[in-house]
């Protein structure tokens, strides 16, 4: 027995291996996996300074860039623009949470109702292939200037006129055609089956939905949910263009009475502070999922 | 239950004559298959044969194209028939297992009872509990599916199945996806569950086993009963010629 790669595993008298077996580990390979590791970390420092520090100098080094530099790139109305474009977030904030739910509300209920067989259900199914197509088809920019200045126009019996209520609700309106997709994607992912499985054990077919399919969809589409609501985030600035003050229109109102680009700066900086958490979040949320209910892998 | 015979009250299941088809493909060509009370039946048949089929139609998972299916008196092959409660005290066992991966085993064994019989949350896991630990996962109920071997995973399969209480289950190849060891021990709660009497129609491919838990084998090839009998009769003296070259190659893998 000349085994290279380490003692054998001890016998006791009879012959048979002691129980519990300590696994055996070779500390030589261990170190040579860390060292790789602490390598792997030092290229990729490295390579990312360098890589920053050419994209750098080129840009510093063009013709125009003292010019843009002045009017994008401005310390002083920076700080100045600041707390007007901060302040007019907050609105962009409420408009989303406020989006976001409705549009998880009925997006899902869309893609149910698109997803049902029930015979009864068909006009209603017809009206959500139709919502779809339409909201899908349309930009949202042209729905947000036909729903503020026309809506209103109806004089609608207790429904506000507010310009950020219609802007709110075109939004609304336009993600849940593409949000209900996402869903829909994700019940018809889901394996048949595991429906044939829950079925044998009778349950009902809204139960097996409830809790055998929606559960695992949702799991499923969670990364391209958050894609969709990262962009939805970014669009409620489309609501700048009927009038209220948020963080684009104010860093544009800004610009338009300093004569300098600084502010949008600063909103694009605030767009995607607010996107990371929720970037973030998700990352956590899913790995905590895998480690739970999957067994562990090299890959 | 009126002007049935004698011998089809005896029968929890009864089979009469089905067809189906998938398409142009007929699966299915006039099959009958009567399941007595704690009798044990096995489907022996290459893959194709439709022993997977008659079992998903006995519990409605498919509909069929012409026959009847009589459980507990009522034909359930009637289009239209809801087939929740039927489904529900007919236990099935898949070759995949098809355990919900989002959920604990626990939760897996619990929740028909819960949501379908409407047991308390309490007694429910209690029960479940009981059920685990008999068939050897006593310490696994907060595990995750994926996490399991295939064997552990079959036999929380047949938890799940076993908590609704069923008066019949059905085994559609529950062995196939597994290794000799693992085979074994799924094979062992079969075993028990007929010990138990269970009533049961078992789809396989292991021959032995076949032998020594059935009362009855019936050997399916395209979409008919060729031949079927005592265990003994199929196994040593089969009539058919089919069902002779079928068994010749089965012997010698």
């Amino acid at each position: 027995m000349s085994d290279p790669s380490g003692p054998a595993a001890p016998l006791d008298v009879s012959g048979a291996p002691l129980s519990p077996v300590v696994p055996y580990v070779d500390p030589e390979r261990i170190a040579k996996v860390q060292r790789k590791a602490r390598n792997n970390i030092t290229i990729s420092v490295v390579s990312t300074v360098v890589f920053v520090a050419v994209l750098i100098g080129f840009i510093a080094s063009l013709p125009g860039w003292p010019a843009v530099q002045k009017q994008f790139f401005n310390p002083t109305d920076f700080k100045a623009s600041f707390p007007s474009v901060v302040e007019a977030l907050w609105l962009n904030i409420r408009i989303f949470a406020v989006a976001e739910v409705l549009i998880l509300i009925l997006s899902l209920a869309i893609a149910l109702v698109r997803l049902s067989r029930v015979p009864w259900m068909l006009p209603i199914r017809a009206a959500a292939t139709g919502y779809v197509d339409f909201f899908r088809g349309t930009p949202t920019l042209l729905v947000v200037y036909l729903l503020t200045f026309g809506v209103p126009q109806l004089q609608l019996p207790h429904v506000p006129n507010s310009a950020v209520f219609w802007a709110t609700v075109s939004l609304v309106l336009s993600y849940s055609a593409y949000v209900s997709e996402v869903f829909r994607a994700g019940i018809t992912s889901v394996h048949p089956a595991q429906q044939a499985a829950a079925r044998t054990l009778g349950l009902s077919n809204t139960q097996t939905m409830r809790y055998v399919v929606l559960p695992q969809a949702v799991r499923r589409v969670i990364p391209p949910l958050l894609n969709d609501f990262a962009s939805l985030q970014k669009d409620t600035a489309l609501v700048s263009v009927v009038g209220p003050v948020e963080a684009m229109r104010a860093a544009e109102n800004y610009a338009n009475v300093n004569f300098n680009y600084t502010s949008f700066i600063v909103a694009a900086l605030l767009f995607i502070a607010l996107s990371l958490p929720v970037a973030r979040f998700t990352d956590r949320l899913m790995a905590k999922q895998r480690k739970k209910t999957s067994a562990g892998g090299a890959l | 239950m009126t002007a049935s015979s004698a011998a089809d009250e005896l029968a929890l299941v009864s089979v009469r004559n089905i067809h189906k088809a998938f398409g142009s493909l007929a699966v299915l060509r006039g099959i009958s298959l009567d399941l007595a009370a704690h009798e044990v039946v096995s489907l022996i048949g290459s893959s194709g044969s439709g022993k997977s089929t008659l079992l998903r139609c006995i519990n409605g998972l498919e509909s069929i194209d012409a026959g009847e299916i009589w459980v507990g008196g009522e034909d359930v092959s009637e289009p239209g028939y809801k087939g929740d409660a039927l489904r529900s005290s007919i236990g099935m066992v898949f070759q995949q297992y098809n355990l919900f991966p989002h959920m604990s085993v626990l939760d897996n064994v619990t929740l028909a009872p819960r949501k379908v019989r409407k047991v308390a949350k309490a007694e429910a896991t209690e029960r479940a509990n009981r059920l685990l630990a008999r068939l050897g996962l006593a310490g696994k109920a907060n595990e995750y599916p994926d996490r399991l071997s295939g064997g552990q995973q079959q036999r929380v399969a047949i938890a799940r199945a076993l908590a609704m209480e069923p008066q019949v289950m059905l085994f559609d190849e529950v062995t196939s996806a597994l290794d000799p060891e693992l085979t074994g021990e799924v094979l062992d709660v079969l075993r028990e569950l007929r010990t138990d009497g269970m009533a049961m129609v078992v789809a396989t491919h292991e021959m032995n086993f076949a032998r020594e838990v059935s009362d009855r084998v019936m050997f399916l090839d395209g979409g008919v009963v060729v031949e079927q009998g005592p265990p003994a009769d199929i196994f040593d003296a089969p009539q058919q010629l089919r069902t002779q070259q079928f068994l010749e190659r089965t012997r010698r893998q």
